[in-house]
């Protein structure tokens, strides 16, 4: 497809730009507020001669993404919190095994059921996973719908290059918001998957999959080369958005939804003469550390604004100490319910700038 | 003059390794499904999805492409490679604890997806992998490391009879139960595994053969003992026979 400029639902403009990417398979169980992605893709793909499959549960879901990835071709699957939650085990195989793969994680509010209000409680379920073993699960967060269309591109790219899982963690809001977004033809190189996919063995010697492995040191070397592989990913892949951060006392971090909103209050509290600016990570794993730790050695104070009680915080916390850093690190965040307005995060920078940037240099610093 | 009255098929690698305990029925399970692949032709495009579970080396044997999936989700993988690769030959191999137990949900919904896949399934009756544990296919009164005085069916129900669901269901083309307890009943499985894969290659549906096997090792038994218990009790609960067949109305 041309590129071109469209008005588009979130969740749409997902599955849309899934279908641009080249995904060859898509399995899907419902559960709000991604449902429109498998629907989408239950006409899309079979118009286009490729795989769509109800499965039966996300645990059968994110298995047949294994099946499907491990023949080299582009495959995903979309859900959300209690229902990723089933297909860590799934997952970790995957990363494992090194098969290629797009999950979109549609955040709701938990634990539990919870409900369908937009959340960032499940950071932690992305990026630390529940799955078992050492792999991480490479995870882009998105904050607008134009950014649904790129990153979903990125996380195919992504998956291809290195063999590997991606996450799109995108929630509730981004999932349900129309706004214009250009969308159009798949903007990567096609990796060649051919020197390590099945599809048959013939001419060749066969090929197996597996996680599993029993010599010591090439179960450890295993799992050493998945970092290596993590590595190269942050030095290579990574994105963000550094906004008015030049000469910023104060820093806000936050990522998805809640940055968009956060922007808006620094935007307001510049004009207000308030040396502030914001951080967003867009690659939230493997995090990236060294420029959180930057931040850190020239400002003040962070303060970290997240849609939960703090998971990324502890990211940050990490990033900061890594560099030997004792600047404090304030938090604002709550759990899923109600969205936080730019008013309300405005009096939270307000506070904390009164508190620990005038204190040190006194109100001249305005 | 010098006749050659067996070959190893070439579905079975070269320098395959053999993780079996001696007179395991694995072995010949094994063993007949690379030779029906052989002789339907399709080894190099045959896509094997190893389950967890004593066959788990699976490609440490089998000489096609395998890809490991977590216990009990083979039918899900599998769903997964024959959608992407339609005109690959996909097959699960796995155990009773496997299939019937934590995998029963996938095997069912795939079988009712009409999944062109072929599925075989060994019923030792037991989780062997891991010690001979009971599991839903384990019969009344059968001792195991987690029924020490016998399975009770007030305590744990009853024996979980597969193929008579399975032949149930639409979408499977074939659905067989076979024993390997003498060359009779060998060729036999041999011609039923034949037919599960038939099934596939037909586009009919699922092909699927349950395999009344020996866990000798689990069941403290000598193979002879093993395999009179396969013909004896075994057979009486979960009975022997061609239960679907939709390969041969196809003909
Ligand atoms: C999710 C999960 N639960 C439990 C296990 C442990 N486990 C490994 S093999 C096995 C039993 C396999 O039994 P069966 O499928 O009957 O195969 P057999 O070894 O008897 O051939 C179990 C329970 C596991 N690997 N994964
Ligand atoms: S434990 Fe039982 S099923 Fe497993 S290899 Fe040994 S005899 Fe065979
Ligand atoms: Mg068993």
């Amino acid at each position: 497809m041309k590129r071109e400029k469209q008005l588009l639902k979130g969740n749409y403009a997902i599955a849309q730009a899934a279908i641009e990417a080249g995904c060859q398979s898509y399995f899907g169980y419902p559960i709000t507020p991604q449902s429109e992605i498998g629907e989408y893709m239950s006409e899309k793909m079979p118009e286009l001669n490729r795989a769509y499959v109800a499965a039966e549960s996300e645990v059968a879901a994110i298995n047949m993404v294994l099946g499907a990835g491990s023949t080299g071709i582009k495959a995903m699957t979309s859900s959300s919190s209690c229902a990723v939650a089933l297909m860590q085990e799934g997952l970790s195989f995957i990363a494992g095994d090194e098969i290629p793969c797009v999950l979109v994680s549609v955040m709701r509010g938990g634990p539990g059921l919870g409900y369908i209000y937009p959340s960032q409680g499940d950071y932690y379920q992305a990026t630390k996973g529940g799955g078992n073993g050492d792999y991480k699960i490479v995870t882009y967060a998105p904050s607008s719908v134009q950014e649904c269309v790129d990153l979903t591109y990125k996380c195919f790219y992504v998956s291809q290059k290195y063999r590997t899982p991606v996450c799109l963690l995108a929630d509730g809001m981004i999932g349900q918001t129309m706004e214009p977004a250009v969308i159009g033809e798949y903007p990567y190189e096609e990796i060649d998957q051919s020197s390590w996919a099945l599809d048959g063995a013939k001419d060749r010697k066969p090929r197996f999959l597996a996680s599993i492995e029993r010599e010591q040191e090439a179960l450890r070397k295993r799992v050493v080369k998945l970092f290596e592989k993590y590595n190269k990913i942050l030095e290579n892949e990574n994105i963000f958005e550094k906004y008015e951060t030049e000469g910023a006392k104060l820093v806000i971090t936050a990522f998805g939804s809640i940055a968009r909103i956060a922007k808006a209050a620094v935007k307001k509290a510049r004009k207000n003469g308030l040396k502030v600016g914001l951080f967003r990570p867009i690659l939230v794993n493997p995090f990236p550390e060294k420029l959180v730790a930057e931040i850190a050695q020239k400002v003040d104070c962070i303060l970290d604004i997240e849609l939960n009680c703090g998971q990324m915080l502890q990211d940050i916390k990490a990033s900061i100490s890594s560099c030997a850093s004792t600047i404090p690190v304030k938090f604002y965040g709550r759990p899923a319910g109600v969205m936080m307005t730019v008013e309300e995060i405005y009096k939270q920078i307000e506070n904390v700038y009164k508190e620990i940037v005038e204190k040190k240099y006194g109100t001249a610093c305005i | 003059m010098e006749q050659l009255v067996y070959k190893k098929p070439d579905s079975i690698k070269e320098d395959f390794k053999i993780s079996f305990c001696p007179g395991c029925d694995h072995g010949n399970a094994v063993k007949l499904v690379a030779e029906v692949l052989d002789e339907l032709g399709v080894r190099e495009k045959t896509i094997g999805i190893a389950s967890v579970g004593c066959s788990v080396f699976s490609y440490d044997f089998f000489n096609v492409d395998i890809v490991e999936a977590p216990h009990g989700r083979s039918m899900a993988v599998a769903t997964g490679v024959k959608r992407s690769k339609p005109d690959k030959i996909v097959f699960t191999y796995q155990g009773d604890g496997d299939l019937a137990s934590i995998g029963i949900g996938e095997t069912i919904h795939a079988m009712t997806r009409g999944e062109k896949v072929t599925a075989i399934c060994i019923n030792n009756t037991t989780y062997g992998m891991t010690g001979g544990q009971a599991g839903p296919t384990t019969l009344i009164g059968q001792v195991t490391t987690t029924t020490t005085k016998g399975r009770k069916a007030e305590l744990s129900g009853y024996p979980l009879k597969i193929s008579e669901i399975f032949k149930e269901i639409d979408g499977t083309a074939y659905v067989a139960r076979v024993t390997l307890d003498s060359p009779a009943a060998i060729m036999n499985a041999k011609k039923c595994i034949k037919k599960a894969f038939e099934a596939q290659i037909k586009g009919i549906g699922t092909g699927f053969v349950e395999i009344l096997a020996t866990c000798p090792t689990n069941w403290k038994m000598t193979p002879q003992e093993a395999h009179a218990r396969v013909r004896g009790e075994m057979s009486e609960v979960f009975k022997p026979g061609v239960y679907k067949d939709k390969v041969s109305e196809a003909k």
